[in-house]
């Protein structure tokens, strides 16, 4: 019954501008900053929030929006923490040279691999797409002289960004750092979502062969995505590395990957902001919930997807979307209204 | 006028299946041409062999003197020929004016565009308008596919082949499905084509057939059994025998698919 409600209030007419432009990035802004006064002791910890919310969004875009199905995706991140380590390192200190660095090679590592795999289809796709995270994975365990091994890559430090603003103690400029980078990410992520590039992605999503049909390459779309979804994912990594100063095996392993995709979904694929809502949402909960009951949180976090998947198959962010229809204004995301 | 599409001995087979046995026939602009035959006569088969979806086991197939078989499915589009399906093939979850946009998305290779400027935008949103509107689609444009009548839905399935602009349209029982008494709508918009639009129409409703068709092409078995105008075609006795001899009435036919 909830599902039925839910589905018409988002059956609405032709995609539409937000009224104000920005809007969404004002509001993740504000909340941002709200976050950044409210909570000023958990600075560290909002800031691996916002940081992994770039990573789910990038996958939004690749799974969400052009239903690549990847249990992979951390071979972008990984790959990225990994660049912006070296760079930082053995190269220049510059932040944002190092994040570029990091998308760069996230981006690389896509368009290579996803030239190979995404010939193929389905279980062999999602199965490729864990064996190139593996293999990255057992890549960086084995050359410990570059990456550090399971001890990780340690020893990163970064110079002031803009040449002005310190990281400090407190994370306070991590924070903002991260959160910039995020909106800025979002604004362009919400840009490609509302483009003609967008919408022949979800085309593609829900038929390929009929795309194909209309004459769409779609492996050359598909390799796209993937590409500027590798992009994202390594720009997070390298944010993850000059915050963290360090980067461990995680960023390339499965569980990485698996996580984002619980986030993904229990936040709602369908559009942007469900990445953050999820990732969010999975984020708080497991930090709580490991706080309480450091063997228990999977319970949780599991009775969570659960609920998600069978209650609701749009994620949270159909609560709200369902809520914002319902309230006078009517304007939250509307935008990235498929995205 | 001089053929644009050509099909030369076309045959393929599934295992021990013969589905197309040495078709050659040709179309030019401005072809009305009907392809009948009974069902499983390999109507559809033909279709995907033209569109790419299969392979011929051999025979060639010709856009302007060109072979199209080594093309894939998405350059022989782009090269102009185009299908309809028999079952609707829409983007169900999205909305009327998504789904042609889609399209012509495609026809002005924009899809790639990350971002798109005032001009672009205008010129795609008129072709969008001017299909749906060509449709009778244009009250629809803000609707899910999926909460459209079916009749509607294969207007859509007309309008994204349309939003393409073909020079060689393929439409496979673009009625199929619609209650005799709606099918009216449809044929109507089928002869309001293009002109220079060369079109093969596959209908198993010998009414509409002889409404449109200029010539007929009849398909058993995977071969062609006559080729002749309409009055040529009704009163060839192996098409009566093919028809008549089966089912005993020629329209039955059209409620069985
Ligand atoms: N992929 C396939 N593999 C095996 N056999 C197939 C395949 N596709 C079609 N056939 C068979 O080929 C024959 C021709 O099928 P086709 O769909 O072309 O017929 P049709 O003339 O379009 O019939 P209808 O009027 O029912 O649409 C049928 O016997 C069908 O079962
Ligand atoms: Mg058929």
């Amino acid at each position: 019954m909830a599902a039925v409600g839910l589905e018409n209030a988002t059956a609405a007419a032709r995609p539409q501008r937000p009224a104000i432009p920005f809007l969404p990035e004002v509001m993740l802004a504000a909340l941002g900053i709200g976050a950044f006064f409210a909570f000023p002791n958990d600075l560290a910890f909002l800031a691996r929030i916002l940081i992994t919310g770039l990573f789910v969004l990038s996958l939004s875009l690749v799974l969400g929006q052009a239903g690549i199905p990847t249990l992979g995706h951390s071979a972008s991140m990984g790959t990225g923490a990994y660049a912006a380590g070296l760079f930082a390192i053995h190269v220049s200190q510059d932040p944002l040279a190092g994040l570029l660095a990091g998308g760069l090679a996230g981006g690389v590592i896509a368009v290579v691999t996803g030239a190979l795999l995404l010939r193929t289809a389905h279980l062999t796709f999602v199965m490729l797409t864990i064996a190139v995270a593996q293999i990255l994975y057992e890549i960086a365990n084995q050359a410990a002289w570059l990456t550090g091994g399971d001890n990780g890559l340690s020893g990163i430090s970064v110079d002031p960004i803009l040449g002005v603003f310190g990281f400090d103690l407190y994370s306070r400029t991590s924070y903002l750092y991260a959160l910039a980078v995020l909106m800025v990410s979002y604004f362009i992520l919400r840009t490609i979502v509302d483009s003609p590039f967008g919408l022949t992605s979800r085309g593609i999503h829900s038929d390929p062969e009929r795309m194909r049909a209309l004459g769409c390459n779609t492996y050359r779309h598909l390799l796209i995505v993937f590409t500027i979804g590798g992009l994202f994912a390594g720009l997070a990594g390298a944010l993850s590395a000059q915050v963290a100063q360090v980067v461990g095996l995680a960023s390339l392993s499965f569980g990485t990957s698996g996580d984002a995709l619980v986030m993904l979904i229990v936040g709602g694929s369908a559009r942007l902001p469900g990445a953050l809502v999820g990732t969010v949402v999975f984020m708080i909960v497991e930090h709580v919930a490991a706080t309480v009951n450091p063997y228990h949180w999977l319970f949780i976090i599991g009775g969570l997807l659960i609920v998600t998947v069978l209650v609701l198959p749009g994620g949270l962010i159909s609560v709200v979307d369902w809520v914002s229809a319902r309230m006078p204004w009517r304007t939250f995301g509307r935008g990235a209204r498929h995205g | 006028m001089a053929d644009v599409l050509q099909l030369e001995g076309l045959c393929k087979n599934f295992g021990g299946l013969v589905v197309a046995s040495d078709v050659t026939f040709g179309l030019a602009p401005g072809d009305r041409t009907a392809l009948i035959g009974p069902n499983g006569a390999g109507k559809t088969t033909l279709v995907n062999l033209i569109s790419g979806a299969l392979h011929p086991s051999s025979g060639d197939i010709t856009l302007d003197g060109r072979s199209l078989v080594r093309l894939s499915m998405p350059a022989r589009v782009q090269a102009g020929v185009v299908r309809t399906f028999q079952l609707n093939r829409l983007f169900r979850d999205q909305t009327v004016g998504d789904n042609v946009r889609i399209a012509v998305l495609q026809q002005k290779r924009q899809s790639l565009r990350l971002w798109q400027s005032r001009a672009d935008r205008i010129a795609v949103e008129a072709a969008v308008d001017h299909v749906l509107g060509a449709l009778h689609l244009e009250a629809r444009e803000g609707r899910l596919v999926r909460t459209l009548a079916y009749g509607e839905q294969r207007l859509l399935e007309i309008a994204l082949a349309l939003a393409l602009e073909p020079r060689v349209l393929l439409l496979d029982e673009p009625a199929a499905g619609v209650p005799r008494g709606e099918s009216g709508v449809i044929m109507d918009v089928i002869a309001s084509l293009p002109p220079s639009l060369a079109v093969l129409l596959i209908e198993h409703d010998m009414d509409l057939v002889f409404r449109f068709a200029r010539r007929i092409v009849v398909l058993a078995s995977g071969a062609i059994l006559t080729i002749g105008t309409p009055d040529e075609v009704a009163a060839d006795d192996r098409v009566k025998q093919l028809y008549f001899g089966r089912d005993g009435h020629v329209s039955q036919s059209s409620q069985i698919s």
